[in-house]
């Protein structure tokens, strides 16, 4: 990427993500919007969610789409198809459940390698107090995102959001969709019993499909907050223009 | 660049993608590169999982209060009705293709079979499921008492039934057409398989979906290859709208 040249100030770039970082972060970049699209249209085939083994019609929900979405449906406009089709929606879900998983799956052991997850993911003691918290909550108030001393590092709250994705959400919302497969069910039941049933498996899967929609919305303005171009650089090139 | 236009930009990224999925989904490339996450899933599953894995069976406490019916509920076909009118005193049971003995038989003959009793969850495609209780002789005694040809590798249901004109059918394979779970219940929560949930037989695939436990069965072949029947697709839902042959997933 050509930078814009000053003769005094030469702009300090740091690198700042891995190859396989970033190859990462775009996979599942796509893949949690595929899913998230498609499993919206999946929910559409049966708008109500339940706790326990079962749940149908005749059993009460706990949660109706159509408390959200007149006629019980979510719109086209944030389902993949935009049209309803159920079996086209398992189709793009089922592809890219496998790219979610084997991708984290391959992140996780390069970032065990490259010490990513050891140098740059680990939460301190000290980051949990809830001083330290409530400083680095002032800082994200005045739009200060890094240490200046340390400008590589991610801050505390950044990397607790990314170890709950990376090491709570994702896993969650992968087993929980191994747990709704007939097929899983019978050769792994401890599966489904340890989200209380498939319906519970069913519930928790949407639950944690939002929690990680609302953390693309964070994460998306937290970047455009932080400088859109230059974060996005950094996870395209690695390059990362510490900021001044 | 200024907020507002990177907003729009982000904004128009993500119509984009929706759009963009929707022309990949009617491309047949698009379709031919996601329709083979089905075969990748079945792989993974019978690699990694035992091909004899039985579903959970539950208690009567378990079961679902109601058992939710859907698909056919009322076969319009007349012999069907007739049969129906007749409390299927007539109706027979054929299994035939590759076997050495084709077979014609009663309801008395298939209660006559040893039986078998299980609790088992239903999994609706759509997303719902019920626990109910069924009673029905193993498809693998039947295939037994036919003799199935070495040359048999899947069983196909042919149904009284229709849906959007067309006849409903299904088809398994071999491991799960011979598996321990995989009955023929003409009983449903202790009474007689009532008319909404397939009387007077249906299949019970248990560790597949719903759309592959066939009701209303009236035949059924064994044949060496599915592509030339129907659709060719393996299943009504298969043919008609794209829904995976293999539905453990």
């Amino acid at each position: 990427m050509a930078e814009p040249e000053t003769p005094l100030e030469t702009p300090d770039v740091i690198r700042r993500h891995a190859l396989t970082t970033r190859i990462w972060h775009w996979i599942t970049a796509i893949s949690v919007i595929v899913l998230l699209g498609s499993g919206l249209m999946i929910l559409n085939a049966h708008g109500q969610l339940y706790w326990g083994q079962y749940g149908a019609n005749y059993d009460q929900p706990w949660f109706r789409v159509a408390w959200i979405f007149e006629g019980g449906r979510v719109p086209g406009w944030l389902t993949i198809p935009s049209t309803y089709n159920l079996a086209l929606a398992r189709r793009w879900h089922l592809f890219f459940a496998l790219v979610l998983a084997f991708a984290l799956l391959a992140f996780m052991v390069a970032s065990l390698l490259n010490r990513h997850f050891q140098r740059d993911l680990r939460v301190r003691a000290r980051e949990l107090t809830p001083a330290h918290l409530a400083g680095e909550v002032r800082a994200h108030a005045a739009l200060r995102f890094h240490d200046p001393e340390n400008p590589r590092a991610y801050n505390g709250l950044q990397k607790l959001s990314y170890v709950a994705v990376i090491f709570v959400l994702l896993p969650l919302v992968i087993f929980t969709g191994l747990a709704m497969s007939p097929g899983m069910d019978a050769a792994w039941p401890w599966l489904t019993e340890i989200f209380g049933g498939r319906q519970s498996a069913r519930s928790i899967h949407f639950i944690v499909a939002m929690l990680l929609a609302g953390f693309i919305v964070v994460h998306l303005a937290l970047v455009i907050l932080a400088g859109a171009w230059n974060e996005v650089r950094s996870m395209i090139t690695g390059k990362w223009k510490v900021p001044k | 660049m200024t907020l507002i236009t990177r907003r729009s930009l982000l904004i128009a990224g993500a119509g984009g993608l929706v759009a963009g999925c929707d022309s990949i989904g009617k491309s047949e490339a698009g379709r031919d590169l996601l329709f083979k996450a089905e075969a990748v899933h079945k792989s993974l599953q019978r690699a990694i999982t035992d091909r004899n894995a039985l579903a959970r069976e539950f208690s009567e406490t378990d079961m679902s209060p109601r058992f939710r019916a859907n698909g056919s509920l009322f076969p319009a076909d007349p012999a069907y009705r007739a049969l129906m009118r007749g409390n299927f005193a007539d109706w027979r049971l054929k299994v035939d293709g590759l076997v050495s003995r084709p077979l014609n038989l009663s309801l008395a003959d298939i209660r006559s079979l040893p039986q078998r009793v299980q609790i088992t969850r239903h999994d609706c495609v759509e997303g719902w499921s019920a626990i109910g209780k069924w009673h029905g002789p193993k498809l693998s005694t039947l295939l037994d008492l036919a003799g199935l040809r070495d040359s048999a590798r899947f069983l196909v249901f042919h149904c009284a039934d229709t849906l959007y004109g067309r006849p409903y059918y299904e088809s398994i394979d071999l491991i799960d057409a011979f598996h321990p779970q995989t009955i023929l219940a003409w009983a449903m929560n202790n009474r007689t398989l009532p008319v909404e949930h397939g009387a007077p037989l249906r299949l019970r695939v248990e560790r597949q979906l719903g759309y592959k436990h066939a009701k209303y069965v009236m035949r059924i072949e064994a044949v060496a290859a599915i592509d030339a029947i129907h659709g060719g697709k393996g299943g009504l839902w298969e043919d008609i709208a794209d829904y995976e042959w293999y539905a453990g997933i």
